[in-house]
């Protein structure tokens, strides 16, 4: 059996979906993270699957997974380290309880 | 520079600068703080004293231009806004006018707590706008300080207020808000038909000479320029901010806001919308002239059942203030005098009247006419003012509501029209109800026996609170004695209005 | 002449501001004694203008001097001047006269009976100079404007006046009242000037009336011919809205309920300014508009019809008052009636009646203030002395009193006799013209005057009976009564002795309606048959009144209907009271004010509410909830990929 584009896909596509679905219904910020990393890396593979299959001389899309892999471990170092002081101030991590700023 | 040799721009230079001097002092100095203002005060006065011998030696050399002391700078080419100067008898006994009330809101508001500082500055701003907007001929300049008068209204009465101060501050402000967004359209429809030829201008006196404004554009325009206006004119039925806010506003600011800000709404009323579209003005006046007849009397009847010092005082300025757009609308030179007298009999009355409840208020903690009596055995001299103040607001000669009133009457009454004659007639009654009114207020508030026990250790007035009514009491009584000092600086001001006006009934 | 002529007027008033501002700082009595010397001063002045005018002035021209007070128009200017003529010159006799009787009777009246000035002395000063002031002001007016002013002014004092006791409710009432009931009069007033300028075009009495002849007033009747307004000629509409301004001042029924009420004033006030002055201003400005007035035989009407029945009425109210001063306050304005009466019965038709003595009964009328002024003032000043010696103004409270205080009842006696119209006493003869001008105008008016004349004498004879005789005083305080001070007591002769003699100064020689000397004689037919009236009503009230008997009180019992209507003034004062409280103080005002809450706020609350309303029910579009954002991004992305599919499969 020849390993397809599709079946590649429909793993990544869950993972995106089941992102998509974390990021809207927790509630708890490390939990949205989480899913945010969860759709982040569906579209990783997405890039590394396209340059693979499509353009399979070029490394481009590779690459760029990398940088994206990079900047993603940068990005849930702050996230982290706000969500880390949000509790210290607030003691909670509830993303609707988080609003002291709004008003 | 040359805008400097103006003497008028300095109307708005010197409360700024008193500004400026404030925001050097702290809250604790409250010496400096009365200082700067006194002076800031003080030299406005002498100011407006001296445009108004300015104005008479120039109109006694022989100067009849319809503005004078004019000048004109560039200040945003695109659109040919410029900052334009002038004053004609109107504007000067205008300014005079704010000087006084100015002068005496300073002294009524010696003792104001908490941040006088922040107080004085706000009040100062106030006034920017206010001698701003007398100054300027320029519709663009005109509005600006029209907006800068307000937007200082909302903190004074929101922080510095008493009773239902957000809600009031909230109504006043959206509701004359309201009347500056129909302005606003009036002033750019007027501004897109300022000229025939191509050239827009935002100066009122090239667009009265322009005429170019169509009939039909001006039927728009006219009502929107005039309830943009009259909203601050307090006319029925929009005068409904005018009891609520007079009533939460601290002293010196409803001694401002009624003595002065009103009078920009009629003010506004003859030079914008009058004067730059006589068209309109001649063939749908007569709806707003029964607008503000029933101010007249309705102001009047709705003072009567009132039990609050200042509600009482603000239906009563609905009802005089709507006498001096009734007397705008009638379209010639003695009731439009008239208006201009009753805006600055009204004005200072009103100031005295606010002053003096102020004063009261402060000392008995109570507005209400019910829970009080008696208060001319306790503090004479605020009663003796308070008698003189609804003197003058019934109108006994001598003192200026009256030559204000008489003058508006028989004006009006002079108009060839039988409808107009039978308003005039109308709007007289309100003498009665006037008299039915403030005598109530002084018969409860002041003579009568002591209500309440605790009111027989009150003080009388202080120098300073002396100093602001005597002020006042004695610029109600030159108006009333000498009349035609003032009738000779205002008259000649409305033949630009009156010759249209003639013009188009040809 | 017409510098004294200002110097009276600005006497008073600078007496006026300066008792009025450093009156506090001196002892009451100095500024009692500064009053007096000032209006004795003005009397002197007044009286040297008078007699300068009528000596070098046989002429009787007018003389007016002017400046500009208030430019209406070019044309239309209010001025404020002084003109003399024989009626102002009258007048200005009369008032400075009473005004320092009055001045010099307060110096005792307003102190309690250790001799100490009352609290507000100075200010007392200070107003009755304001008082006069303003009263000469009105009498030298040279335009209806500036009579209106003053018309203001004496308003203005009255009310300070009145409200002297400001702490007493009823004072306080009182003066409500006869401001805003004037008032009202004024309004009238005012729009009949209004009218009246109009298509004249002046204010001044020289344009609008003139003197000597009716030339001016035809012209000025001229210029308004052709306008009218339902029905009635503009002009009618002027002088009748005239006329109810000095009808409210010289409370003419049914604008005469403020007067008894006026009485809470001290009582040299009620003398001064509610029985001699201020109350004639009406009879004096129909005087001065008498010309226009005699060629609008309707306002004429309406005046004589007005005044026949407020003698009548009031003369009814007078005979059953028990409080003195109500009942001299009735009299007041059935006297003053007489007076309107006797101006309004001189025309007819347009014109003036009684051949060689035509005017007549304006000369009476004048000739009838004067006289009144002199005995009214005395009657008031007298029962000041009473109230002053017994503490009330009841007459139950009094009795007997002429044992106590005879020289009071003599002069009040006095007082009695010239009001009845007993010869050789004032009354007697400007009551007599009167009534001859009433009989020239018709045998009704005359007989219905002669009623009210007998009416007259035996009011006030039961009047002076119940103070003085009746049955023995009881004592009730700790003093007797007593005849007062010689400051109260000297007025009261002065004024009796002027009513004594006043009759014989020949009247018509000075005051007529043209200038020109009229010769009166005493019509003995007339004159006859009202003192035969008077000495009946004196002789009825003797009989009734003069020693306790039960006869009144059967009387009262028999028409108690009548006699409880009478005593309640006819429930005018309930009318009123129901007019100004039901119909506008709840009827109207409330509605307005609860109109004005509930739709004119309402509707701005209303908008208000209505943006705020519809902002809360969109803002959870920006709710600030991260997950509904990206929820709502995520449809939006869907949508747009769908609509980019179909479009896609569509080309």
């Amino acid at each position: 059996m020849k390993l397809t584009l599709l079946m590649y896909l429909i793993p990544s596509l869950i993972m995106f979906g089941c992102g998509i679905y974390g990021f809207l219904t927790r509630k708890n910020m490390i939990a949205m993270l989480i899913s945010l990393e969860l759709m982040l890396n569906a579209v990783d593979i997405n890039f590394a699957l396209f340059n693979r299959f499509l353009y399979s001389g070029n490394h481009e899309g590779m690459l760029f997974s990398l940088f994206a892999i990079a900047i993603a471990a940068a990005e849930t170092a702050v996230a982290i380290a706000i969500i880390i002081n949000v509790y210290r101030i607030a003691k909670n991590v509830d993303i609707n309880q988080i609003n002291k700023l709004k008003f | 520079m040359e805008i400097f040799s103006n003497i008028l721009i300095y109307f708005v230079i010197v409360p700024l600068l008193t500004i400026g001097g404030l925001a050097l002092t702290s809250n604790k100095g409250i010496k400096a703080i009365r200082a700067v203002a006194v002076a800031g005060a003080s030299v406005l006065m002498v100011l407006a004293i001296w445009l108004v011998m300015i104005f008479l030696r120039e109109r006694g050399a022989g100067n009849q231009a319809d503005m004078i002391l004019t000048g004109s700078w560039m200040w945003y080419e695109p659109l040919n806004v410029k900052l334009a100067l002038g004053v004609d008898g109107v504007s000067v006994v205008m300014i005079l006018l704010s000087a006084f009330i100015v002068f005496a809101g300073v002294f009524a508001s010696w003792k104001m707590n908490p941040l006088p500082k922040q107080f004085f500055l706000w009040f100062f701003l106030l006034s920017t706008g206010v001698f701003g907007f007398f100054i300027s001929i320029d519709l663009f300049t005109m509005f600006m300080f029209y907006e800068v008068a307000l937007i200082p209204m909302y903190l004074l009465i929101g922080v510095w207020g008493s009773g239902n101060k957000n809600y009031s501050a909230m109504k006043l402000t959206l509701m004359l808000m309201g009347g500056s967004a129909f302005l606003m359209l009036g002033i750019i429809g007027i501004y897109f038909h300022s000229s025939a030829d191509g050239q827009l201008t935002m100066n009122i006196l090239e667009i009265a000479k322009n005429n170019a404004i169509p009939a039909s554009w001006q039927m728009w325009l006219f009502p929107l320029t005039f309830i943009g206006f009259g909203v601050l004119g307090a006319m029925f039925p929009f005068h409904t901010w005018s009891p609520d806010g007079h009533a939460s506003a601290p002293t010196a600011v409803s001694m401002l806001h009624a003595g002065v800000l009103m009078k920009l709404g009629g003010y506004g009323c003859f030079r914008i919308a009058i004067f730059l579209m006589p068209a309109a003005a001649q063939s749908i006046g007569w709806i707003f002239l029964l607008l503000t007849g029933i101010s007249i009397v309705y102001g009047a009847f709705s003072a009567c059942v009132q039990t609050d010092l200042k509600y009482i005082n603000a239906y009563s300025s609905v009802s005089h203030c709507g006498m001096v757009l009734f007397a705008i609308l009638m379209f010639n030179h003695t009731a439009m005098t008239g208006a201009v007298l009753q805006m600055l009999s009204h004005g200072l009355m009103t100031a005295l009247f606010f002053a003096l409840i102020g004063m009261i208020y402060g000392r008995t903690h109570t507005r209400d006419i019910r829970e009080m009596g008696g208060m001319m055995h306790i503090m004479p001299y605020l009663g003796v003012g308070y008698v003189i103040a609804g003197l003058a607001s019934l109108g006994l000669p001598g003192l200026s509501g009256f030559a204000a009133e008489m003058t508006i009457f028989f004006g009006s009454f002079q108009h060839p029209d039988m409808f107009h004659r039978v308003l005039t007639v109308a709007a007289t009654c309100s003498i009665v109800i006037t008299a039915v009114y403030i005598l109530r207020v002084v018969a409860k508030l002041l003579f009568g026996v002591v209500q309440d026990e605790h009111h027989r250790s009150l003080t009388d007035a202080t120098w300073e609170e002396r100093l602001s009514t005597a002020t006042l009491i004695l610029a109600v009584v030159a108006i009333g004695c000498f009349p035609n000092f003032f009738i000779d600086i205002i008259r000649d001001s409305f033949n630009p209005i009156v010759d249209a006006l003639q013009a188009l009934k040809m | 002449m017409i510098t004294n002529t200002v110097l009276v007027l600005v006497l008073p008033f600078v007496m006026f501001l300066f008792l009025g501002l450093a009156g506090v700082k001196m002892p009451r009595k100095t500024a009692g004694v500064l009053g007096v010397a000032g209006m004795l001063v003005t009397t002197v002045l007044a009286y040297w203008v008078a007699i300068d005018y009528f000596v070098n002035h046989p002429q009787h021209e007018q003389i007016i001097a002017n400046v500009d007070w208030l430019n209406f128009t070019p044309r239309l200017v209010a001025r404020m001047g002084v003109l003399i003529d024989p009626i102002s010159a009258m007048m200005l006799v009369v008032i400075s006269t009473v005004s320092l009787m009055v001045h010099l009777y307060s110096l005792g009246y307003m102190c309690d009976h250790h001799g100490h000035a009352e609290k507000g002395f100075q200010r007392y000063y200070s107003f009755l100079a304001l008082f006069t002031f303003s009263m000469l002001g009105l009498v030298v007016a040279t335009n209806i404007f500036q009579m209106f002013i003053f018309f203001e002014m004496v308003g203005l004092s009255s009310y300070l006046l009145i409200g002297f006791y400001y702490s007493l409710p009823a004072a306080n009432h009182a003066n409500k009242k006869a401001f805003i009931v004037t008032r009202l009069a004024d309004l009238f007033f005012l729009l009949g000037i209004m009218i009246l300028t109009f298509s004249t075009g002046t204010f001044d009495f020289d344009a609008l009336v003139g003197l000597g002849n009716m030339d001016a007033s035809q012209k000025a009747v001229g210029t308004m011919d052709g306008l009218n307004f339902m029905g009635i000629p503009a002009v009618g509409w002027a002088l009748v809205f005239i006329f109810i301004g000095g009808a409210g001042k010289s409370a003419m029924y049914p604008l005469h309920i403020w007067l008894p009420d006026a009485m809470e004033g001290p009582t040299p006030v009620s003398a001064l300014i509610h029985a001699a002055t201020m109350v004639v201003a009406g009879v004096f400005l129909i005087a001065r508009m008498f010309p226009l007035y005699v060629l609008v035989p309707m306002a004429m009407n309406v005046v004589a019809v007005v005044g026949a029945f407020t003698a009548f009425y009031a003369a009814a109210v007078a005979c059953v008052q028990s409080d003195i001063k109500r009942a001299l306050a009735f009299s007041t304005i059935s006297q003053i009636a007489f007076m309107m009466t006797s101006l309004a019965v001189s025309a007819d038709g347009g014109k003036l009646l009684g051949g060689h003595e035509a005017g007549l009964g304006y000369m009476a009328s004048m000739f009838h203030l004067f006289t009144h002024a002199m005995f009214k003032a005395l009657l008031f000043l007298c029962a000041g002395a009473i109230i002053h010696a017994v503490h009330s103004n009841e007459n139950d409270q009094m009795h007997g009193l002429h044992k106590y205080m005879p020289i009071t009842s003599i002069a009040f006696l006095i007082g009695c006799l010239a009001i009845a119209g007993i010869p050789p006493f004032a009354g007697f003869f400007s009551k007599d013209e009167i009534l001859v001008a009433c009989y020239e105008r018709g045998l009704g008016w005359g007989l219905w005057m002669s009623m009210v004349a007998g009416m007259t004498a035996f009011y006030m004879f039961r009047i002076y009976y119940l103070i003085f005789f009746w049955k023995k005083h009881e004592v009730h305080t700790e003093h007797e009564p007593a005849d007062q001070p010689w400051t109260m007591t000297l007025p009261l002769i002065i004024l009796a002795t002027i009513s004594c003699v006043a009759g014989f100064v020949p009247f018509g020689k000075f005051v007529t309606y043209n200038g020109a000397p009229l010769e009166t004689h005493i019509n003995w037919t007339v004159a006859g048959t009202s003192v035969g009236i008077a000495l009946v009503g004196i002789a009825l009230a003797t009989w009734l009144y003069f020693k306790e008997n039960p006869k009144p009180e059967r009387m009262k019992n028999a028409m108690s209907g009548l006699w409880t209507a009478a005593y309640r003034r006819f429930y005018m004062d309930e009318l009123y009271q129901f007019i100004t409280h039901k119909i506008i103080f709840q009827g109207i005002c409330k509605p307005i004010a609860w109109f004005d809450r509930i739709f004119i706020d309402g509707f701005f609350n209303k908008l208000a509410d209505l943006t705020g309303n519809a902002s809360f029910a969109i803002r959870r579009v920006q709710g600030g909830n991260t997950q509904s954002y990206a929820f709502v991004y995520l449809l939006g992305a869907l949508l747009l990929a769908a609509i980019t599919g179909v479009v896609i499969v569509m080309i």
